[in-house]
């Protein structure tokens, strides 16, 4: 899914990467973020999808690529064996929403996420004239949509608040510009940078 | 009919070592022979050459066609424009020692009586293999493996190359193995051996000399093996409760369609399979577990392991499930090396290693693709 924006949310994850990092890619696609990471990081990069499509594109495009059911958790991946776990407009297409980011921060130091903003003024004017979105960040129709959890900005970060999960940056998007005035209203696109809070 | 993504056909050769080789045992065998297949030209800088390590009962045979019609156990993964494409690798298949093919063996005249070896052969491992396979890597030259390939026993084989030549493998292909076999696994083995051993014409393990073969006993072990690599749900599907002869019979003939199937499987194997080298492999697999040395602990086992791997498994694999090859997955995470691991949805069981469904086929073949050469 990670070709919906292009480059630039890639470019902004990459901003958050160091050189030479260990960087596990949940939901990875065709792998192509993480053969990013490792054109302009130098990352060791893993990526986990269940699709057998995208396996095998992630075969082809040399990058390292685990079939496992994220649905099953992280259950076998130690605990800070990675500096980031990305998880790259996939969150919400996986059920267990808390316990994913909960997996993410105890196999990495930190976790990346990004994701459609619900409440992006645009999707507020589709329900508002009484139809789920359909835009370029939620380009499915509902009854073929691979998403399960539908979620704003702002109701994200109250989970992180009431979860113990630190916010160390977020960044926010309209058609790859970014977003400071109130980005659950202007925002398609959120980008967050987390940690455990100590 | 010329099949043209068939290598063709296809003359064994021969190899002889003279320098004894001490197996893991204690034994040592004064020399041995080995018969192996090419197929493929090896490139000028000796780069490209992909090892294939055969299970309990394959060969040297792997691909094209022998004098007599048989097709090589593999035929489906090798050849030209196939996933391992004999176009741009050179592709070597070994009988390993023990074996019944024409390696060395039980069926071997030991040097030291001057009768054939029966049951005097040494139980060999997968550790031994693979130091014997080596001794061929050098005769033909090649230093290095762009990668071995293995599926079920042929995959430890593959595993074990990484531990003891981590330089001499830039590719491992571990497919529908585990790092070391379950009880459940050494149970099916025992039964399989005490099957043969207590055959009538065994004769512990000197059959040769007594004009028979433990048929009865190898037969049996063939027939649970079989029952062990196809699935449940495959096996349902294939038979299910037919009839052969369409109705119920009340005596102990064939009623149902898959006691057809095994006794037809059983009765085959006899005719072309070795019990004593039956009785070896199924001790090599049990014996394997490179973890054991280092207090059970794979990561450390693994530690020594420096190419890149690809892992398989299959879902309906319940001899060697897909949670066993997890294992391997996990602890080459730990190592940092770069692994990709694929699960592939496909009803056959263990068997489906040997079979060409097209997503198991399409991402090998995508594997090897980027192996350089």
């Amino acid at each position: 899914m990670t070709e919906i924006f292009g480059r630039f949310d890639f470019d902004v994850i990459a901003r958050w990467i160091r050189p030479q990092e260990r960087v596990l890619d949940l939901g990875c696609g065709d792998g192509s973020l993480l053969k990013f990471l490792a054109a302009e990081r130098g990352v060791h990069g893993y990526g986990v999808d269940n699709d057998p499509g995208n396996v095998l594109a992630c075969v082809r495009n040399g990058v390292n690529v685990l079939q496992f059911d994220l649905e099953r958790g992280l259950q076998g991946f130690e605990d800070d064996s990675f500096d980031h776990v990305i998880m790259s407009l996939s969150l919400q297409t996986v059920r267990h929403t808390e316990g994913v980011i909960r997996e993410m921060l105890r196999v990495g130091h930190e976790a990346v996420v990004s994701f459609p903003n619900f409440g992006y003024r645009g999707h507020r004017e589709a329900i508002s004239q009484g139809h789920m979105p359909v835009s370029e960040a939620l380009p499915y129709q509902w009854y073929e949509s691979p998403n399960v959890r539908f979620f704003t900005i702002a109701d994200f970060e109250s989970l992180c608040a009431g979860k113990g999960i630190e916010i160390r940056e977020g960044l926010f998007f309209d058609e790859g510009r970014e977003v400071t005035i109130d980005p659950n209203l202007n925002a398609e696109l959120a980008l967050y940078r987390l940690g455990r809070r100590a | 009919m010329t099949d043209n993504r068939s290598v063709g056909l296809v003359v064994p050769q021969r190899a002889r070592f003279d320098q004894p080789i001490s197996l893991r045992s204690g034994a040592v065998l004064p020399g041995f022979e080995l018969v192996y297949e090419t197929y493929g030209e090896l490139n000028a800088d000796r780069s490209n050459a992909v090892l294939v390590c055969h299970a309990l009962s394959g060969s040297h045979h792997v691909a094209g066609v022998h004098a007599d019609g048989s097709t090589g156990w593999w035929d489906n993964l090798v050849g030209p424009g196939k996933p391992l494409d004999t176009n741009r690798f050179f592709v070597v298949g070994v009988n390993n020692l023990g074996g019944c093919y024409g390696s060395t063996g039980p069926m071997s005249v030991n040097p030291a009586t001057g009768k054939l070896y029966g049951a005097d052969f040494p139980v060999v491992t997968v550790e031994d293999w693979v130091a014997v396979q080596a001794r061929l890597a050098d005769r033909l030259g090649i230093h290095c493996w762009a990668a071995v390939l293995g599926g079920s026993l042929g995959g430890m084989q593959a595993l074990e190359w990484t531990l003891q030549f981590p330089d001499r493998i830039r590719h491992a292909l571990v497919i529908a193995s585990a790092p070391h076999l379950s009880a459940q696994n050494i149970a099916f083995n025992e039964v399989a051996r005490q099957a043969i051993l207590t055959d009538p014409d065994f004769h512990g393990g000197h059959y040769y000399e007594h004009d028979v073969v433990p048929a009865r006993g190898l037969r049996l072990a063939r027939m649970m093996g079989h029952i062990t690599y196809l699935s449940d749900d495959q096996m349902a599907e294939k038979f299910g409760r037919q009839l052969r002869d369409g109705k119920l019979k009340f005596n102990y003939e064939v009623d149902f369609q898959i006691e057809s199937y095994l006794r037809y499987q059983g009765d085959k194997f006899t005719t072309y399979f070795d019990a004593n080298t039956y009785l070896i492999t199924t001790k090599a697999l049990d014996y394997f577990d490179p973890a054991g040395a280092y207090g059970g602990d794979l990561q450390a086992a693994l530690s020594r392991a420096k190419a890149d791997f690809f892992v398989a498994s299959f879902t309906t694999d319940w001899r060697f499930s897909p949670e066993r090859s997890r294992e391997i997955v996990y602890a080459l995470l730990h190592n940092g090396l770069d692994v990709s691991y694929a699960e592939i949805d496909c009803p056959h069981g263990h068997d489906s290693f040997l079979l060409d469904d097209s997503q198991y086929h399409a991402v090998v073949g995508a594997y090897f693709d980027r192996i350089e050469t």
